[in-house]
């Protein structure tokens, strides 16, 4: 509680005392309304003031514009009636000053809730000076100087290990349980947790730079891109109070009018009290504190599950999505070549990859590299001689005293060896030993475990559309998206096409749906803009993936992006409850209240009791693990 | 130019009052308030000097919400 809330709490305790004191003695007459007028004051005497101000200021449809007239109102029906009923009127007030302490002090702790659960800064850094390890605040280390980071301490700035090794924790970043090992070389992102080693980090950026900062700058200017809901509350509370005050006015005056018409009693009283019972009712507190509260819970829990939204209105707009358009490479693959398959070998298949690696062996051309990984001995260069790179056909090569050529048709073709053709799809190896076809090795890019598995939910989740586009080759895309799932495949696409194809599905998409894009963000960078909502994937460290998309899911586990529309679909669903919720229980209220139902002390509880249990339900967008 | 300033307020309506006053102030070319982060981040207009911007956005603030406060530095 603040030093201001403590005050208010004060008062309020105070205020109560003093009431049920002046229920039990028996004053009457003036003393006993110069009494309730000084409880009155002490409670309410700062609203007062403030509605004051604020007409003086020109704004006067405010809710302490409404509370002090509501209270006024009934303080003076009980001097006219010389009822000496003057409790109401404290109650009111002390129920609704009551309220809005509850309202602060809830609000403000599920905004602290929420924000500690994305709290990643690191409050320092450790250097080393003189052989003392001192501690200083991040944003004073140079780029390129050394840090230390110890186990259990965050990582405060990007940078590379140049010393020990140890197991970091990135679950903060990514939402991804599984730990990552890192050594000497490995870059390392700020944020992650070191959970066992001490390390030493040279610094490549500098705080404001590091992947932290841009995460938590990110986050936190999030809520600032509004949704259309927020947008409808906000222009709904700006009409909404005036629309009950004049309400309130009509109900006092138009029904004893008409009865005095009628030739009936007017009961000015009753209306009267009727109508300030409307005023009571009609703060829009509920409304406008849980729809922001809730859009700000779902941000923070999909952050929390390693899925970052620039706003609102995306988080608004993953709800509506049913086209999603898939990249292929590095986005549904892993954009890394693995050795898929061994054909046709004379030899033992480890034999012929052995001798395939070696001969490779001095290549860097990506497909060398998955020969050696899928080899996976270190590969010992003596044993190799002769080495004969041929550019766009392969590499000839003498390997444990045996003629070695590795490489497509087209070297087989120039050696004069006839070769098997291969039904797979992908890059075909075809490898031959002392002038004898030996067989072949298909190597092609993998599809990502979670692929399949994410296309399947999106088509449960209620996506109609899924589109694959890619730069490859007709067979090999075919190939994938088949394996996949996907229908729809646009193959051989210039970085351009992409757009051109994506502007095609933009007008064909039914209205009042959206489509979103997934790329892996980096030469993506167009289409993530032209779509409706851009989703760049593996964006941890990646700045260009950051800037350009809309949202960020920061390991590449395709699975994101259904829990992604999940996690949206639950805030929605919060948020329209609580609109619902809210604008139906004061619409009850205020038909209750103008039949003469409803008193003031219901109202205010309405009031109160609405808005707690709708910042309750807001928080609950926080929680998302189980969806 | 956009910068961003730390904010006190108690009310998601007062927050969105101190919105429309800042951007109703000269020099504003925009302004969001951020009622959960309790942050105010202002878009100035080209050639103005924004801390004498932010003075009177300050101003307009306290006069549309007075129990607010706008922290300048």
């Amino acid at each position: 509680m603040s030093r201001k809330q403590k005050r208010m709490l004060v008062r309020i305790i105070s205020s109560a005392i003093f009431m049920v004191i002046l229920a039990l003695v028996p004053v009457t007459g003036l003393v006993r309304l110069a009494l309730y007028l000084a409880v009155y004051l002490l409670i309410g005497g700062d609203i007062l003031l403030k509605a004051a101000r604020n007409i003086v200021h020109g704004q006067v449809f405010d809710e302490c514009f409404l509370m002090a007239i509501a209270t006024v109102g009934a303080m003076a029906i009980a001097i006219w009636d010389r009822s000496g009923d003057y409790t109401e009127a404290v109650a009111v007030m002390l129920f609704y000053q009551t309220g809005e302490l509850f309202q602060a002090i809830a609000v403000g702790r599920s905004r602290k809730n929420i924000s500690a659960l994305m709290d990643i800064r690191p409050d320092w850094a450790n250097i080393e000076k003189d052989g003392q390890i001192v501690q200083v605040s991040p944003e004073e280390v140079a780029v390129g100087s050394e840090i230390i980071v110890r186990a259990g301490e965050k990582v405060p700035i990007d940078g590379v290990v140049t010393e020990g090794s140890t197991t970091l924790d990135t679950s903060a970043l990514t939402g991804e349980s599984l730990p990552r090992e890192v050594t000497v070389g490995d870059d390392i992102i700020s944020g992650c947790i070191n959970m066992t080693g001490l390390v030493r980090i040279r610094t490549t950026r500098d705080f404001g730079q590091s992947t932290v900062s841009r995460i938590l700058d990110l986050v936190e200017n999030a809520s600032s891109r509004k949704s259309r809901s927020e947008d409808f509350i906000a222009r709904f509370a700006r009409v909404y109070t005036p629309a009950v005050c004049l309400g309130a006015l009509a109900l006092a005056v138009l029904p004893p009018l008409a009865r005095m018409i009628m030739g009936l009693n007017p009961v000015w009283h009753d209306w009267i009290y009727r109508a300030l019972t409307f005023l009571v009712i009609s703060c829009p507190c509920a409304l406008v504190i849980s729809i922001p509260l809730g859009f700000f819970a779902g941000i923070g829990g999909a952050s929390k599950a390693g899925i970052l939204v620039k706003g609102s209105n995306y988080l608004e707009g993953l709800s509506k999505v049913d086209t999603v358009v898939f990249d292929k490479t590095g986005t549904l693959t892993r954009g890394v070549f693995e050795v898929q398959g061994i054909h046709h070998s004379s030899m033992p298949e480890e034999r012929l990859l052995e001798l395939a690696a070696l001969a490779e062996s001095a290549s860097n051309h990506p497909i060398s590299k998955s020969l050696r990984k899928a080899y996976g001995h270190s590969v010992d260069i003596d044993r190799v001689r002769d080495i004969e790179e041929i550019g766009g056909n392969g590499v000839t090569a003498v390997v444990d005293g045996h003629a070695v050529a590795c490489g497509n048709e087209r070297l087989m073709k120039r050696l004069g060896i006839s070769c098997i053709g291969c039904r797979s799809v992908g890059t075909i190896i075809h490898v031959a030993v002392d002038g004898e076809y030996a067989g072949h090795i298909v190597i092609s890019d993998v599809v990502k475990d979670n692929s399949r598995k994410a296309v399947d939910e999106l088509k449960n989740a209620g996506v109609s559309d899924i589109v694959m586009l890619t730069g490859d080759s007709g067979p090999v895309a075919r190939d994938v998206a088949s394996r996949l799932g996907i229908t729809s495949v646009h193959s051989g696409l210039l970085p351009a096409d992409k757009v051109d194809r994506v502007e095609a599905l933009l007008h064909e998409r039914k209205k009042g749906k959206l489509l979103a894009f997934v790329g892996d963000g980096i030469n993506d960078a167009p289409v993530l803009s032209r779509s409706d909502i851009g989703i760049a994937m593996g964006a941890m460290g990646s700045d260009a993936a950051i800037e350009a998309a809309d949202v960020v899911i920061m390991d590449d586990d395709p699975l994101r992006i259904p829990l992604a529309m999940r996690i949206s679909r639950k805030c929605m669903s919060i948020v329209y409850q609580n609109i619902v919720f809210a604008i139906g229980v004061k619409l009850i209220c205020l038909l209750l209240g103008a039949l003469g139902v409803a008193n003031m002390w219901l109202a205010i509880f309405a009031d109160v009791g609405v808005m707690v249990l709708a910042v309750m339900n807001a928080t609950r967008a926080l929680f998302v693990n189980r969806l | 130019m956009t910068k961003t300033y730390r904010i006190e307020v108690d009310c998601a309506a007062c927050a969105l009052k101190m919105e429309n006053a800042a951007r109703k102030t000269d020099g504003v070319a925009g302004a969001n308030v951020n009622f959960m982060t309790q942050k105010m981040s202002v878009d100035f207009a080209e050639g103005c000097d924004h801390r004498h911007v932010m003075e009177s956005v300050r101003r307009n603030c306290k006069r549309a919400e007075s129990d607010c406060e706008v922290y300048l530095s």
